[in-house]
């Protein structure tokens, strides 16, 4: 049974504004809930007494100090850069 | 049906720091668009960012600033989103672990009429640190995108539900701006971006425990549109609610012409931003000495100087508050007196002609020619009697124009306060030989007719008579005719 229901697949579709056909929806339902099944199989393993953690790293406090350092170029950041005008990038309108 | 009305206010505040939050690109307002930024502000694959050490101390700094308690243990999350204003599509901000939290500041609300004043504590939930997005222009058609402002990095202070009123809100913003100015870490310029603010707001039967529904306010470019946002959208709630609908948990915008607020879009819930902790960062641990450290580096606060202002200088309350306000006619103030001026007059002077010349000017101090040195020399002068208090009015529009001093100018333009009696005599006796109708007039009971004749005698000395001692010897004289 697939845990991720279609519904859910072109919510989250859009949130990123992905434009998704129905088939498509159906397929990504289908392979996200295997992914998701796949990762399930940690839950097996008996966590009682580990703290939860999002790094491995026993790192802490990474720092630089506050200097600035001059900006790239403009025709470097414009390298990847479909449309400009002005020194800025063109997009399509943002309609809210 | 009585309604109350509950107020939250989300404030960002953009910290001035030399470079970004996370990148080492040049952190300043007003650049060519699209020069400040660096591959991490772009969002290239396989960049790592590296938080900026300044950032914790001046967040660590505005936390303690706002009586609140530091997170030591803490850490940076990804809220998810799609815009352009944003290449990676997600901000690094913080989630559930904010480094300052349960703060807050004490508001003073004025009479108003027949409603008396008074002070409310307003709690403060959290403050946390993120990166800012890039600017959008909207044309025609398409948008145009600036990441100057990417990376930026800002503190977001949320309030607790305790402001009740359009006013209220206003007096906290002011605090909190004001805090935050005078603890160092932000310009708080509402025009420039440095400071901005969205407004929750919901409103309830009287005695209902309940909050109502709320809606987010945007678009308040300034602290009276924060007001007349506020003041238009609690009539609004009550409007809907009344005629039987209901309250939508949506964006609304504020419309500077018309006063109203308009439906942007209906909010996408907390978890539609997806949060998780940001991989790319790690922990941060804060310790006891680090803590410290910022502590002793907070200088004077505005209650406190406001208090010194009132039990050292003697000003009254109301003066020491409309000082304190700005920190900059307050350090201003300080250094005026430090120069040796009087604090009542010096208090007087900024308040009244230094600040109608500012208003009308569209100017701030640091634009004119004025300084605490100058003002000093003048504020002496009419001290010890030198010049009188019209004449320094011509002193003050010489000081803040060319600048120069006091002494020099009162010298050189001969302005110095007529205060011998028998050269003030000579004045007012030509004047009354000359005037023999108001002289008449005000031995017939017109006591109006004295005004006539004192502006004829100042108008003969220049200006420059004592106006006492003018007074006195106008009286004696007009009697004896």
């Amino acid at each position: 049974m697939a845990k991720i229901s279609k519904e859910e697949v072109k919510h989250v579709a859009h949130l990123a504004r992905l434009a998704i056909t129905e088939e498509e929806a159906e397929k990504f339902a289908e392979q996200l809930g295997k992914i998701t099944d796949f990762a399930e199989q940690l839950n097996e393993l008996d966590t009682t007494n580990v703290e939860p953690t999002s790094h491995v790293l026993p790192l802490v406090n990474v720092l630089r100090e506050d200097v600035a350092k001059e900006g790239l170029p403009l025709e470097k950041v414009m390298l990847n850069v479909k449309e400009q005008e002005e020194g800025q990038i063109k997009v399509p309108s943002i309609m809210e | 049906m009585n309604f109350e009305t509950v107020i939250g206010l989300e404030i960002h505040v953009e910290l001035k720091t030399n470079s970004k939050i996370f990148s080492a690109s040049p952190n300043h307002f007003g650049a060519e668009p699209n020069t400040n930024t660096s591959v991490i502000d772009l969002g290239y694959p396989g960049v790592l960012p590296v938080l900026n050490k300044q950032v914790v101390d001046y967040a660590i700094r505005a936390s303690l600033a706002l009586n609140m308690e530091i997170e030591q243990e803490t850490k940076f999350d990804r809220k998810n989103y799609f815009y352009p204003d944003n290449p990676k599509a997600y901000q690094i901000s913080q989630f559930d672990k904010p480094i300052g939290k349960n703060g807050w500041v004490e508001i003073e609300i004025p009479a108003k009429g027949d409603t008396p004043g008074y002070k409310k504590k307003i709690g403060i939930t959290r403050l946390h640190m993120e990166e800012d997005a890039g600017k959008l222009t909207h044309a025609d058609g398409y948008s145009l995108v600036d990441l100057n402002r990417q990376g930026t990095p800002l503190v977001e202070i949320v309030s607790e539900p305790d402001i009740r009123t359009p006013d209220e809100a206003y007096a906290y913003l002011e605090k909190v701006k004001s805090i935050i100015q005078y603890s160092g870490v932000s310009d708080v310029r509402m025009e420039e971006g440095s400071l901005r603010c969205d407004a929750n707001i919901s409103i309830r039967p009287y005695g209902q425990e309940e909050f109502g529904t709320k809606t987010e306010l945007k678009n308040l470019n300034s602290f009276n549109f924060v007001r007349r946002g506020l003041e238009h959208e609690e009539v609004r709630q009550e409007e809907v609610l009344m005629s039987g609908g209901i309250i939508e948990q949506e964006t609304r915008r504020f419309d500077e012409k018309t006063g109203k607020t308009i439906l942007m879009r209906v909010k996408e819930g907390t978890d539609d931003y997806r949060y998780f902790p940001e991989p790319d960062l790690v922990r941060l641990s804060i310790s006891d000495e680090w803590v410290e450290r910022i502590r002793q580096s907070i200088p004077e606060l505005p209650d406190a100087r406001k208090a010194r202002y009132v039990s050292e200088l003697g000003l009254t309350d109301y003066d020491a508050n409309v000082l304190v306000v700005n920190k900059e006619i307050s350090d201003f103030f300080d250094a005026t007196v430090t120069a040796g001026a009087d604090a009542k007059l010096t208090a007087n002077w900024l308040m009244g002609d230094v600040s109608a010349y500012l208003n009308s000017e569209q100017k701030e101090l640091k634009d004119t020619a004025l300084t605490p040195e100058n003002l000093a020399g003048m504020v002496k002068l009419i001290t010890d009697g030198t010049i009188s208090s019209k004449i320094a009015k011509k002193v003050f529009t010489e000081l803040v124009t060319n600048g120069g001093d006091a002494a020099k100018i009162v010298k050189e333009k001969g302005l110095v306060q007529i205060s011998d009696p028998e050269v003030i005599r000579g004045f007012v006796t030509t004047v009354l030989d000359n005037d023999a109708k108001s002289v008449a007039d005000f031995l017939g009971g017109n006591e109006r007719a004295i005004k006539a004749l004192l502006g004829q005698i100042m108008k003969a000395s220049k200006g420059q008579a004592n106006p006492q001692l003018t007074n006195q010897i106008l009286m004696e004289e007009i009697n004896k005719r």
